[in-house]
């Protein structure tokens, strides 16, 4: 297939979003916090309009700076809020999420009943559009993207420490609340990389999503990181070829889409954790446990009473452990061929 | 089969320097104070148990050891040291119930933590600190299950990772919270056994305990804490029913089976004396 230049654009954004989306989900999954980067996003989109109304631009530097500001003011917000009040997490993620967001679409409003306004292409941030990548934006999103690695590499046992067990990790002295609110970082970078890509409303599906289908297929920190980042970028290259091959799909929710299928087979069939392995297992070992005992019956009152006549009666069979016939033949069946 | 690895003799601090010294301690949760005016100064080389109701602040008296919440008024020291300085000689159990079990983790990366203040910033767990935490494992049974992942353990079990992980740390001074807790027989003789080799090898533990019979027979020393501190010393001289009274006012169920336990033990003590 011949990519054009605005698709093969989107292809590497979206792969790029994808990758930094599975790595920093997957911290944001184990900690219980899936619902904050969704928070982050919704956070941004003030800054983006304050970055516009300022500089009057809408060139990718100062709007990529607002987002980033009002994210981290938002996440800032997030975890003083937690510490010093008596609002728990979730609500105080809920709060901070809605009150931005509120502001955001107010300023978003005025800006498009602007002379200028509504050429300002300010709204795609809500849905995203990654149409509009240019390679400016990949190029910024590269060195974010870079940077937000080479954290997680550097600080990886101390944000699994953090994740796992993070009392245990102050006491051993280590800075705990600090390396919580560089790992919040992070997750803003990650939120407003992917802002133009996904939009506001759809960016927390990548992060998490990845995330939580890795964990299905394994039960090593490492191994999910590596997987999650596996699956983030390939449902973004994916994504971005489908709505690229036909037109008018947009790419963020075909992307969303593709990954959440992904996490769907992932549920249903992962070892272990999926949910119709785990039912085939029981099964399996209910039916052995049956025919199990279906056997020590016909022993019991056929070999050692010597009554074959009565033992191999099905209502006696039935009888013994209250079983249906249907369950009985089931039972026997293996048994017989 | 190799022996069991042994728990290294630790050298004798200078004498007369208590483990822990807390002095005037009141912590509060926002405006409800959970502690009051607490005075300690426990011995070195004991098993000390600290025991008292639900609520009485047993758990919160080691979070304010370690520095995990913040003190209103008061000090602690360590072997005569504030914590900061003293902090690699202090191993920590938290109790089972404060994490995720289901974390995709395996019981020796668990007790590699122990270590992760050793090994630094910037640096990965080599190999020697693997096998480190692997001896740390086998020390209290587990190393045939070092590869598991955590979730696939018993309680018992993960309890047991917990201690490991404690042991890695290679502490001088144990606070273990509830370690007793929801564990199967198994578990409690291996964690008594480990306790008794921890104590005879110089080191001391203070374990939050919350069976009342069993604190005359695992432990040396006893700290009646509710809210405020009851009483403190050696089991004989201060457990007993006054001071229980004393602990847990009018909780009569409690107090009937710690007085029957107190009983059964005097007669089973005479009793072998004849």
């Amino acid at each position: 297939m011949e990519l054009t230049f605005t698709a093969r654009n989107v292809l590497i954004g979206a792969t790029l979003l994808g990758a930094l989306g599975g790595t920093l989900g997957s911290f944001a999954l184990l900690r219980r916090q899936s619902l904050l980067g969704d928070a982050l996003a919704h956070a941004a989109l003030p800054g983006v309009c304050i970055a516009y109304l300022i500089t009057g631009t809408k060139s990718p530097l100062p709007l990529f700076l607002g987002a980033l500001i009002a994210g981290l003011l938002g996440s800032l917000l997030i975890l003083a809020t937690v510490r010093w009040s008596r609002i728990k997490e979730d609500s105080a993620i809920g709060i901070v999420l809605s009150v931005f967001f509120g502001i955001g679409i107010v300023l978003l409003t005025y800006i498009q009943k602007l002379p200028a306004g509504n050429q300002s292409g300010l709204d795609k941030f809500l849905f995203g559009q990654a149409a509009t990548l240019v390679e400016d934006d990949l190029k910024v999103m590269a060195v974010l993207g870079a940077i937000v690695v080479a954290f997680v590499l550097i600080f990886y046992k101390e944000f699994k420490l953090l994740s796992f067990d993070r009392e245990f990790g102050s006491s051993l002295g280590l800075p705990m609340r600090r390396m919580e609110v560089l790992l919040t970082l992070l997750l803003v970078v990650v939120v407003v990389v992917g802002l133009q890509t996904v939009g506001v409303v759809l960016i927390v599906a990548t992060l998490i999503t990845p995330a939580a289908a890795a964990r299905q297929w394994t039960d090593r920190l490492g191994a999910m990181l590596l997987l999650s980042a596996g699956i983030g970028p390939t449902a973004g290259a994916a994504g971005s070829l489908v709505s690229a091959s036909m037109a008018k799909l947009p790419t963020g929710p075909v992307i969303v889409l593709v990954s959440s299928s992904v996490l769907i087979v992932s549920l249903l069939l992962a070892p272990r954790r999926g949910i119709l392995w785990a039912r085939l297992r029981e099964r399996q070992v209910a039916q052995r446990i049956r025919r199990e005992n279906l056997l020590k019956d016909l022993y019991l009152l056929g070999e050692r009473k010597a009554d074959w006549e009565t033992a191999l009666t099905w209502p006696h069979l039935m009888g013994v452990r209250g079983q249906t016939g249907g369950e009985l033949t089931r039972s026997a069946r293996p048994l017989v061929t | 089969m190799n022996p069991k690895p042994q728990i290294v003799t630790v050298p004798e601090t200078s004498p007369g320097i208590p483990a822990i010294e807390v002095h005037d301690l009141t912590v509060a949760y926002r405006t409800q104070p959970v502690l009051w005016d607490v005075d300690l100064a426990l011995p070195e080389g004991k098993l000390i148990a600290i025991v008292g109701p639900n609520g009485a602040g047993k758990s919160t008296l080691l979070k304010a050891i370690l520095g995990l919440v913040p003190l209103v008024t008061g000090w602690v020291q360590i072997f005569g040291e504030p914590y900061e300085r003293r902090r690699s000689w202090v191993g920590y159990v938290p109790q089972r119930e404060s994490v995720d079990w289901d974390f995709p983790t395996s019981a020796l990366d668990v007790v590699t933590m122990g270590l992760y203040g050793r090994i630094g910033w910037f640096r990965r767990p080599s190999k020697h600190h693997r096998a480190t935490a692997l001896e740390c494992l086998e020390k209290v049974g587990m190393h045939d299950l070092a590869h598991r992942q955590i979730s696939q353990l018993s309680g018992g079990q993960q309890q047991r990772v917990f201690l490991a992980r404690a042991l890695a740390q290679d502490a001088r001074l144990y606070l273990m919270d509830e370690p007793f807790a929801g564990v199967d027989a198994t578990t409690e003789r291996a964690i008594l056994t480990l306790l008794k080799d921890l104590r005879a090898s110089g080191r001391t533990v203070i374990a939050v305990h919350h069976d009342l019979q069993t604190v005359a027979e695992y432990f040396d020393h006893v700290v009646l804490l509710n809210m405020r501190l009851v009483a403190q010393g050696p089991i004989s001289t201060t457990f007993n029913a006054d001071t229980l009274q004393r602990t847990y006012g009018g909780k009569l169920t409690v107090l009937t089976q710690a007085t029957e336990a107190l009983l059964a033990k005097r007669s089973l003590n005479s009793g072998a004396k004849d």
